[in-house]
């Protein structure tokens, strides 16, 4: 199914997941500490310039062998994987897509080579799905924006190599009396932005997550990210394109179910022999390969349309909605065929379990992703 | 800096091993990949090439799914390869292989060869000294660490104890351990390249070797019978009858562990 390149990069992944991420990622988890050592690993093997042209320090494949990728990872661990799908779909492809040629060059080759991170603040404390809420402003004083807000839930924004977030603000009003959005590159460090200490989670607890704050913070008129006014249309695009990211993410989360439980059912014994001779447990496991394999059919389906340039929002919500839920369950039954031990931090589908809820969530949550269709479909 | 890197495509060790029919390690069932000592000899080459310029090259002899392997192995980095492939090779011993890898080295003129201390198959380590002897070059053998300086090769020769530092003039053959560096993972540029690399395939006749002085027909050694690893034993249980721990120094006395 997989051309021979794109076989070649999942089994060179799957290779650095098990031997790099997989012996230290929980005590990373336990310790909630950001796996920079990991992130570096990644960055020297090219998976934050997967999708990127050359030119910028890209290794010009393409979006579906980021999503490759992030499977692989995930599925040894949810906390590295985000980090890697945030730096590379939501940190530097609205730069890519959207910066002029001088901010791409300024910008883009640490993002790639996996020396920088960056976040994308569009989440606010007070506004998520309907991103059209947004109250953060920026106001253009001279040759500088002046933004004031906060934003939420903003991944990779406070680590140790975080070069900037992108933030979307209201810039003015349309001449429909809404709104008008832009997009400002506002980097680390900057007067007046404040990284507020890490969230305690549920899950992803080795990735990198803050809530941020702009006071009076002053960035170049120049820090403009492509048009004034563009901002909804970007990051509609950006979400777009993310949600396929995020169910390849759940697939690998899915998949990781199925190789943990398949082990594990042959290993542990009851009733004279070893649990995976019960039809519960086999048809407990037959379901959960079935929504794996479902799962990747539909990131794949949209991800071809996507990369023929085809109108693809749909088989994206479709694959983040069906990959997501199907993530929920399979981490829900793994846990169960673990019996007590899947309830415990040190078995990987623990971790699994409390992995998978915010996949249901974030980037869209499974409401949304029903909106979508149903307005695609003309009925919403 | 001409390098050449000895690349083997072993069965995966960590998967069911066996030997076929005729008592050759069995290739077509199993799961193959590069022998995993060889992945530090590349990364060696390249960190070399890096620092010094020059040219990296793969050699390899195996069937013909060894392509797979060698594919692997040029996007790690390395410029070109040579396959030798002859089904007159099967069931070539030691010694006639490397006849085999010394003719097709000879055709290649390298400062350096490198190669992993051991392949997971055969596990015979002899490799390296006989393409050194067949050359007529210094063997550095067992590495931990790898300096070049000019035309100066150092080792830090891995032992029980220790490492002992040996020095060679180039041309000669290094072979390394699993110590000495933490190969990289291909990048997806690298899978890309390695797909338009040069691979030069080379049969016995392109090395003026005759058929019968390798394979099975001049095979020096042979393996005439062999049997599954017996499984495993239980271990010895020791009730503790107040005498528990004079029992366990008298096991691990008699072990020679204490």
């Amino acid at each position: 199914m997989l051309n021979e390149e794109h076989e070649a990069l999942r089994e060179s992944v799957r290779e650095f997941a098990r031997d790099v991420v997989a012996p230290v990622i929980a005590k990373h988890y336990d310790d909630h500490t950001f796996p920079y050592d990991i992130v570096a690993a990644m960055g020297k093997m090219g998976l934050f310039g997967l999708p990127f042209a050359e030119e910028y320090g890209g290794m010009g494949g393409d979006y579906f062998a980021l999503c490759l990728a992030l499977e692989e990872i995930a599925r040894v661990d949810s906390s590295v994987a985000i980090t890697l799908e945030a730096a590379v779909s939501l940190g530097a492809m609205p730069i890519y897509r959207f910066g002029t040629e001088e901010q791409k060059r300024r910008w883009l080759p640490p993002l790639l080579s996996g020396e920088a991170l960056a976040g994308f603040g569009l989440t606010e404390p007070g506004f998520g799905s309907d991103a059209g809420g947004t109250a953060t402003r920026a106001v253009l004083d001279g040759d500088e924006w002046v933004i004031n807000g906060a934003k939420a839930f903003i991944t990779n924004s406070g680590t140790d190599i975080t070069s900037f977030v992108t933030v979307t603000a209201v810039t003015g009003t349309r001449p429909d009396g809404g709104k008008e959005l832009s997009t400002i590159i506002v980097p680390s460090g900057t007067p007046g932005f404040t990284v507020a200490p890490g969230y305690s989670k549920v899950g992803w607890c080795a990735s990198d997550t803050h809530e941020l704050s702009f006071e009076d913070v002053r960035v170049p008129a120049e820090n403009l990210l492509g048009e004034r006014g563009r901002g909804f249309a970007q990051f509609l695009r950006i979400l777009d394109e993310g949600r396929i990211a995020i169910a390849a993410l759940a697939v690998g989360l899915s998949q990781g179910c199925v190789d943990e439980s398949l082990r594990y059912a042959q290993e542990r014994h009851a009733f004279g022999q070893p649990i995976a001779g019960f039809q519960a447990i086999q048809f407990k496991i037959a379901d959960m390969e079935k929504r794996a394999h479902l799962s990747r059919l539909a990131y794949h389906d949209a991800a071809a349309e996507m990369l023929a340039g085809r109108d693809f929002k749909r088989r994206a919500a479709i694959a983040k909605l069906y990959a997501t839920e199907s993530a929920v369950d399979n981490a829900r039954e793994a846990t169960q065929i673990h019996g007590g031990y899947g309830f415990m931090n040190e078995f990987p589908v623990a971790r699994f379990w409390r992995d998978s809820k915010i996949l249901e969530i974030g980037e869209g949550t499974s409401e949304i992703q029903r909106l979508v269709i149903a307005r695609d479909l003309g009925i919403a | 800096m001409n390098i050449v890197v000895l690349v083997k495509q072993v069965p995966d060790s960590g998967s069911e091993r066996g030997l076929a029919g005729d008592n050759t390690v069995e290739r077509q069932s199993a799961n193959n990949v590069i022998n995993e000592m060889d992945e530090y000899a590349i990364e060696e080459a390249l960190r070399i090439q890096a620092a010094e310029g020059g040219e990296v090259t793969i050699l390899t002899m195996g069937p013909e799914r060894a392509a797979e392997s060698i594919r692997k192995a040029l996007s790690m980095g390395p410029d070109k390869a040579v396959h030798v492939i002859d089904d007159a090779l099967h069931g070539s011993c030691a010694l006639s292989t490397s006849k085999v890898l010394a003719a097709a080295l000879g055709t290649l003129n390298p400062d350096l060869v490198i190669a992993g201390a051991e392949s997971t198959d055969g596990r015979v380590q002899v490799m390296p000294h006989m393409i050194a002897e067949r050359l007529g070059i210094a063997a550095l053998t067992g590495a931990r660490k790898l300096t070049v300086d000019g035309g100066t090769l150092t080792i830090e020769r891995q032992t029980e104890e220790g490492y002992e530092v040996v020095t060679a003039a180039t041309p000669a053959v290094v072979s390394v351990w699993d110590t000495i560096n933490e190969p990289r993972y291909p990048s997806f540029k690298g899978i890309m390249a390695a797909k338009k690399k040069p691979v030069q395939t080379l049969a016995l006749a392109d090395l003026g070797i005759e058929a019968g002085e390798v394979g099975f027909a001049g095979a020096s050694s042979e393996v005439v019978e062999h049997a599954k690893r017996p499984p495993r034993q239980g271990g010895q249980k020791v009730a503790d009858d107040g005498n528990g721990g004079a029992a366990l120094v008298e096991f691990l006395s008699s072990e020679k562990f204490v």
